[in-house]
Formats: C-alpha cells, structure tokens, sequence
C-alpha cells in the first residue's frame, strides 16, 4: 500500500507540530490550564458560590463551558500565529513553499497544528473542572462539533494574522484588543439574557456568543441563542476565512516576495 | 521525447518589487531568458543585486514573478507546480532550517513535504548526512553546527528527494578556503551523476572552476552568456603582467610607444594585447632595448577581465 504524497505533507507538517507543542509544554499546554484554574477558583468557587443559579445550574456549572471555550479560541489562535509568524520569520516557511505540497495542504497542515493544541488545552482544562464541580454532557456531538469547529476558525483566524503580520507587535495586537474583549463580553460569565435589551442586541454581533452558546448547549442543554444559528455563524465564518486564506496563498500576499 | 525537453526554460522573465502604492517598484528581472539543458552546470554570474537571487527564488517557487513564463522539466510552474517542485532542490544563502530541530529531522521533513514516509526516507537521510560528513551530528540541535555544516546541511535538504535539478544561490559565500574547494569537489561528482547544476555566485575562481556555461546577469537582465572558452574570447584584450630583472626607465618605456604598456612599478609592467597581437613581437621590442624578463603572468582570473568589461560597458 503506498500512501497519498499528499497525506504524508500533511501528516508531516501535524507531527512536527504536535512534537513542538510537547516538548514546550510549559509554553504551550500549562498557562492555559493554571489561567483556567484560577478562574474556576475565583468566579467558579470562590464568588460563584454566591451567585444565584442560571436556568438551574450552578454558576460554576454555567462557566466552566465558557471557560474551555475560551482557552480553545485563545490557543488555536495563538498557535497558528505564532508558528506561522516565526515560520516567516525565520524563512523556515520556505522549506513549505518550495515543496509541491498545494497551498491547500500547507494550510490545513498550519490549522490542525492549531487545532491539535486548542483540542489538548480543552481536554486537560476540563479534567480539572471535574475537581471544582459534576460535569454533564448532553450531547457528546454537539461537544465534539462546536469545539472543533471553534478551533478551525480561531486557527484560520490565527494564520490570517500571522500572514498579514509585519512585526512581532502585530500578532499580539488581535488577541489583545480584540479577541480577549469579545472572548470576556461573549456570554462566558454571564447570560446575555440577564443583560438589558440594548446590551443583549449588541451582543448579538458578537460570533464568539454563537460558539460559547453551542458549547454549553453541548453540556447543559442551555442557551442564549438558536443552536442552529449558532453552527450556521460558525459555518459561514470558516468559509469567509478559508476562501481569504486560499486567495492570499494563491496571490503569495504575505508569504513571498 | 523526454530528453529533448530542457532541464529548466525560462522566458521573457520580469519581475517588479513594488515598494509601497505609491512608489513604483524596483525592476529586478527585465525580461529574462535561458534555457539550461539536462546535466548543465550552469553558472548566474553578476554583482549583488542583479536579480540572480529574483531567477532563482521565482523557479522554486519562493517568488511571485511579474509576467514570463518558467519550465521545469517541461512542466510550467504556473499550470503544473507540482511536478515543476519535485523536480527542484534548493540551496538558499542563508541557513533558513529550524535551528531548534536535528540534522535527521530536518532532513526527514522536507522528504516528507516531498511526499515520502519518515521510514521510507530513513535511508536516503543516511546517505546524504554520511556524503556531506553530518551523519554523527544527526542528533545534535542545528544550532550548535558549525558554519560549514550548517552550509552542509543546506544541500543534504535540498538532495534527500533526489532532485533532477539542484539550485544553489550563493553557496560558498563567506565560507574558507578549503570548504569551498570541498564543497565543489561534491557538486562536481553530483554533476557527473546526472543533475543538473544551477548555480548563482559572485566568485569568478566558482564559475570558472565549475561550470560548463555562465550568464552574467547585471542589472536584471543577461548581458552575455556561452561557454568560458566563448566568453574569454569575446575579450577585447588581454593583460599580462610582466617581471624584469632590473628596473625599466622612462627611456625605455618611451620607446614601447606603440605596445600597450602601463608601468606598474618600477620592475613591473603590465601588457595589454588586443586579438591578433602576438607576444613574440612584443618581447623581441623589449629585448633589443635591453629589458630583460624575469617572469611572465596572467593579470587575473581570464574570466574576471571578461566580467569587468562587461560590467563596465553596462554600466
């Protein structure tokens, strides 16, 4: 049996990647997880335990998918900018460039890397959670779906930075100002419908809502918005992005000269 | 059929570096063509900045050309990339490999963005890091090589696919003496074994040394290009540096009036022969008005003068 040329590019690309993410795991694996723990503690345990129930569960229940999803979004976005960036950086991105793996492959090689770290990150963030509260799933599916569909996004996202990133400065200003506020204003604390009217509209616009929501949905059965609304925004985003990200490596905008 | 395509053919190559929106850009490539058969050890010779880096980087694929077209093996890299690449190996100028990772690795991967299993690969690893002497250093992290390993290292990637043709810009540049003369001495046996050899470089000694023809490239665009033989011959003149035995004076430089002669110093002169001139006429002067010659050399690499000229009439 001989295996697809592609496949083998494509398997490369994830094992260099994933052997990386190991072997700096204390860079990669072990902030999000103290960051995460500390939040279970303070908001989960801590001031949670004063906090009225939300649609009958715990606030501790209620946050924990909010949190998961936020170290997903964060970590798959960081991963592909940042070893996309350094990738450029250092012009090891040309050992990619100059192969005949199609720009295609190159990208989803970038994206699993991402979504292998985002994956890791939100399995080790809820084993710890078991030891703050009871962990109900609903339905597994809807898990599995919204995760992975959250981290194809932020990875995508992540690498649409790092393409466009000139300086070290550019790939932390996304996450920074933009990222962390809709992660925070996108229902990981609280629901949107404990808002007034104006604010639960405005959060409406905001797409990290959808992905929380479906997550949540996934383990508790609860959420502020439609389910499917939820997956169709996902959907539709990933679709924008990809197409972007397929025209810039068509063009060579932001990988060649 | 097959062999009556070239190994690489490139024409009417352009390529515009714009700097920002408003400014227009740098032409690096002004219209380039070449065609460089099979098993060629072919030469880009030229100053920096002439656009060799440009030709190179567009072939393999780490450069978005402006217009033209190149063939790679007969397979265009604009409608068949994918065979165009596997048929390339590239040597960049400088070390650009994860400094982080091993010599194995480094070299594993890249089969493996060729499309060839890590097992599969292990062999030909084997092969090209005992050839290039970095088989015992597989394990070390890259950074710790040396320079001239480092340089090694960059072909060992470059040969694990077995490439048809092997691009090397600059690879000698700022390396000693003796790893140049090594480094050739591989190219030459890689040669021989069938690829075909592109080479850019800015030493004259490289070109000249080993290859079997040159373009001199300056100012995006190729300003000559043949065989050594044929280049040299193109010379409008040839200088030769000639030692007396004792000093030459005024009066007997007046009365070389009609050689083409520069005293250098006071025992050195330096001849200039224009095609069709014959030394013999020249030493027989010399010698009936008393110089004596000690000795008698060439000014310089042949192919340097030939670069000069050419580089100076485009200037």
């Amino acid at each position: 049996m001989t295996t697809s040329p592609i496949f083998v590019g494509y398997y490369t690309m994830l094992r260099k990647d994933i052997v990386r993410i190991l072997r700096i795991w204390s860079q990669t694996l072990l902030p999000p997880v103290v960051t995460t723990t500390l939040y279970y503690l303070i908001f989960g345990a801590f001031i949670g335990s004063q906090i009225a129930p939300i649609d009958g569960f715990s606030y501790m229940q209620f946050i924990v998918p909010g949190l998961v999803m936020m170290t997903v979004i964060t970590s798959a976005y960081m991963n592909t900018v940042s070893t996309f960036y350094f990738a450029k950086w250092v012009h090891t991105l040309d050992e990619l460039l100059v192969s005949p793996m199609p720009s295609w492959v190159v990208i989803a090689g970038f994206v699993s890397g991402g979504v292998a770290r985002a994956l890791m990150v939100a399995v080790l963030v809820l084993i710890v959670s078991v030891f703050f509260t009871k962990l109900t799933i609903v339905s597994i599916g809807i898990v599995v779906a919204a995760v992975l569909l959250t981290a194809i996004l932020f990875a995508l996202a992540g690498l649409l930075n790092g393409m466009y990133a000139k300086s070290f400065d550019a790939i932390t200003i996304i996450p920074t100002f933009v990222l962390t506020p809709l992660t925070y204003l996108g229902g990981v604390f609280y629901s949107i419908d404990q808002l007034p009217e104006f604010f639960r509209i405005i959060s409406l616009a905001n797409p990290i809502l959808y992905m929380v929501n479906a997550f949540r949905f996934g383990f508790l059965g609860i959420s502020d918005v439609p389910i499917g609304v939820s997956f169709a925004v996902m959907g539709v985003l990933i679709v924008v992005l990809l197409g972007t990200v397929l025209w810039l490596f068509h063009k060579g905008s932001g990988l060649k000269n | 059929m097959e062999d009556s395509v070239s190994a690489l053919s490139i024409k009417d190559l352009k390529k515009v570096y714009a700097k920002d929106k408003k400014q227009p850009g740098t032409e690096a490539l002004k219209g380039v063509s070449l065609e460089i058969k099979k098993g060629e050890f072919f030469g880009l010779l030229g100053p920096n900045g002439a656009g060799k880096t440009s030709l190179i980087g567009i072939t393999a694929g780490l450069v978005v050309k402006t217009s033209g077209s190149v063939e790679v093996m007969g397979s265009a890299i604009d409608s068949d990339p994918v065979n165009a690449k596997k048929h390339i190996g590239l040597v960049p100028q400088e070390v650009n490999f994860d400094i982080f990772d091993t010599p194995l690795n480094i070299v594993l991967n890249q089969a493996g963005y060729y499309g060839i299993p890590r097992t599969a690969a292990l062999p030909r690893a084997e092969e090209v890091l005992k050839e290039l002497g970095l088989w015992d250093k597989k394990d070390t992290q890259s950074q710790k090589l040396s320079g001239g390993m480092k340089r090694r290292l960059l072909i060992a990637r470059a040969l694990i696919h077995e490439p048809r043709i092997l691009l090397l810009d600059e690879p000698t540049a700022g390396v000693d003496v003796e790893l140049r003369r090594g480094m050739w001495e591989y190219l030459r046996k890689l040669n021989e074994a069938g690829t075909t050899i592109v080479l850019t470089t800015h030493y004259l000694e490289e070109a000249e040394q080993l290859c079997s023809r040159i373009a001199i490239v300056n100012k995006g665009a190729i300003i000559e290009q043949g065989s050594v033989k044929e280049l040299v011959s193109k010379l409008s003149y040839v200088t030769l540096v000639l030692d007396t035995v004792e000093p030459v004076t005024a009066a007997q430089i007046a009365l070389m009036r009609d050689l083409k002669i520069k005293s250098i110093d006071e025992t050195t002169l330096e001849l200039s022969l224009k095609p069709g001139d014959v030394v013999n006429d020249a030493i027989r002067l010399m010698t009936k008005i008393g110089i004596q010659i000690a000795n008698i050399r060439n000014s310089g690499s042949r192919l340097e003068e030939v670069f000069v000229n050419l580089i100076e009439k485009n200037a």
